[in-house]
């Protein structure tokens, strides 16, 4: 899987990263940072949650 | 079983705002299943369409393009323009205005800089337990526990003196209390924004190190008065009364499902699940504001003409099955973070972060701290507080 975040759109609400704290991470304006773009089966579960907590509709994920 | 709405409220009452103690009214779940929308009238006497289902619930929420949050009138107040009323005020503006502002704000609102605020928040809860342990059973939970500690959580990041919290909690239940005449509300509205006025000012002339300080250091060229005034207008309203309701009404529920509660308590585990949970099964904001459709849309089949004003029930949306599984049910050991009681969308709640945090920490420090808390007075006698924006309770007599 690859995750995509549009920094455009985030309205920095930070569900990410409380549901995927390995995967997700905010700049100092609270506009999403994907730590890890392809994250492993451990984290996968859990970034899949985030992408469905996000408010905005930021992020998607792009299963390969 | 009894409706918790007193006779002199029930005419002004629309549907979205009752509830059946923790739950929405039976009439919610029934429309719920029905295809297309209900018609439902707001407190203002305006027709509405009502929004039941998750899915149509974050549809309408998600899009502010065609579901405006600017387009009802403000209750006119003589003395000021509605322009001004609006002004700073995020809940009531559109992108890309709407955008502008909220950008300025988010980052004081990331995951990192509100963990930063736990040791405080931890203290702050603590200092209130050891006043009520020191004072003895029994207490009344909203003013010795669920007001005072986001109260003056949100003091302390703003900048807004302690001291005031007697004016600043009336002016706060006054406005959101929808059994006050339009006047009277939209004129307490205008003496916070005076208050907030004066402390600009005072910031403006000595900015602190609290929001207040950062927004008039930072911002304060960006930013014109009028919007300074309603920006902190509004962290400060929305910052106590929301999370004072949660931690009231969500004890009540934790101590009428004793299993629940204590897991919560034994397992450091469950505070997050379990906040996530007590939000969607409580989801104590009504709707956020009605929106206003900008174009002639459809949502669930039903055409809706440009203008039409629509309510979002989020406590219905909340306990939709396709939200998850027997939604009626309290279980704070599941995971059900997608719940909509934040909202949806660009006006997600800005404080989300801080509620959690606040939430995460109360909870299970008065569950450790009285293993033995039970509610001083029958159930059936407990107070809901129905007709306001925010559903709480009015008082929660405690012992232990
Ligand atoms: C449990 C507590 C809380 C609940 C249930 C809650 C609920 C909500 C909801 C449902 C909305 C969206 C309204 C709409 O779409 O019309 C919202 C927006 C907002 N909330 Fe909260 N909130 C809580 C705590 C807080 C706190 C602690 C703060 C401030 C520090 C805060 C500040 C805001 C602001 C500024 C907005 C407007 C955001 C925007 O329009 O962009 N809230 N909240
Ligand atoms: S949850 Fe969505 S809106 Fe919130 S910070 Fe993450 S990407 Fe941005």
């Amino acid at each position: 899987m690859k995750i995509k975040a549009d920094r455009d759109v985030c309205i920095g609400a930070g569900n990410c990263v409380l549901a995927a704290e390995n995967v997700f991470d905010q700049d100092d304006d609270a506009i999403v940072v994907v730590l890890v773009e392809s994250p492993d089966d451990e984290d996968a579960e859990s970034a899949r949650n985030a992408v469905g907590s996000c408010p905005s509709g930021a992020l998607s994920i792009e299963e390969t | 079983m009894a409706s918790p709405v007193t006779p002199a409220q029930a005419p002004v009452l629309p549907l979205h705002m009752r509830r059946a103690r923790f739950d929405p009214p039976a009439e919610m779940a029934r429309i719920r299943e029905q295809p297309g929308l209900a018609g439902v009238t707001t407190p203002l006497g305006r027709a509405a369409w009502l929004v039941t289902r998750y899915e149509d619930a974050r549809e309408v929420l998600g899009d502010a393009t065609r579901f405006s949050s600017a387009g009802l009138p403000v209750i006119p107040v003589p003395g000021t323009t509605p322009e001004e009323q609006r002004s700073g005020n995020l809940l009531m503006l559109d992108p890309p205005g709407h955008t502008r502002l909220r950008r300025l704000l988010t980052g004081e609102f990331t995951v990192k800089r509100i963990r930063r605020l736990e040791p405080r928040i931890a203290e702050i809860v603590a200092d209130h337990l050891d006043a009520m342990e020191q004072a003895g059973p029994p207490a009344d939970l909203v003013p010795d526990f669920a007001l005072p500690v986001p109260s003056l959580v949100i003091c302390e990041l703003l900048g807004v003196p302690y001291a005031d919290r007697a004016d600043f909690h009336r002016r706060a239940a006054q406005q959101l209390d929808l059994t006050r005449p339009m006047e009277e509300r939209g004129k307490v509205a205008l003496e916070s924004r005076a208050y907030m006025g004066e402390l600009i000012d005072r910031a403006v002339a000595a900015p602190g190190e609290d929001m207040l300080g950062m927004l008039v250091r930072e911002h304060g060229d960006d930013l014109t008065r009028t919007e300074l005034v309603g920006i902190a207008s509004l962290l400060l309203i929305a910052g106590h009364e929301t999370t004072a309701s949660m931690l009231a009404i969500g004890t009540l529920a934790l101590l009428r499902h004793p299993e629940q509660a204590a897991l919560l308590r034994d397992d450091p585990q469950v505070a997050a699940p379990a906040v996530e949970e007590l939000m969607r099964y409580l989801s104590v904001v009504h709707s956020g504001v009605p929106r206003v459709a900008t174009a002639d849309t459809e949502v669930a089949g039903q055409a809706i003409g440009a203008g039409d004003v629509v309510v979002v029930s989020l406590p219905a949306a909340d306990r939709d099955r396709a939200l998850v599984e027997d939604p009626d049910r309290l279980d704070v050991g599941r995971a059900a973070s997608h719940h909509v009681a934040f909202g949806h969308g660009v006006h997600h709640c800005l404080g989300a972060p801080l509620a959690r945090m606040e939430m995460a920490t109360a909870f299970p420090a008065l569950l450790r701290r009285f293993p033995t808390l039970a509610p001083a007075m029958p159930f059936e006698d407990v107070e809901f507080r129905s007709a306001s924006v925010v559903y709480g309770l009015r008082s929660l007599p405690v012992t232990w």
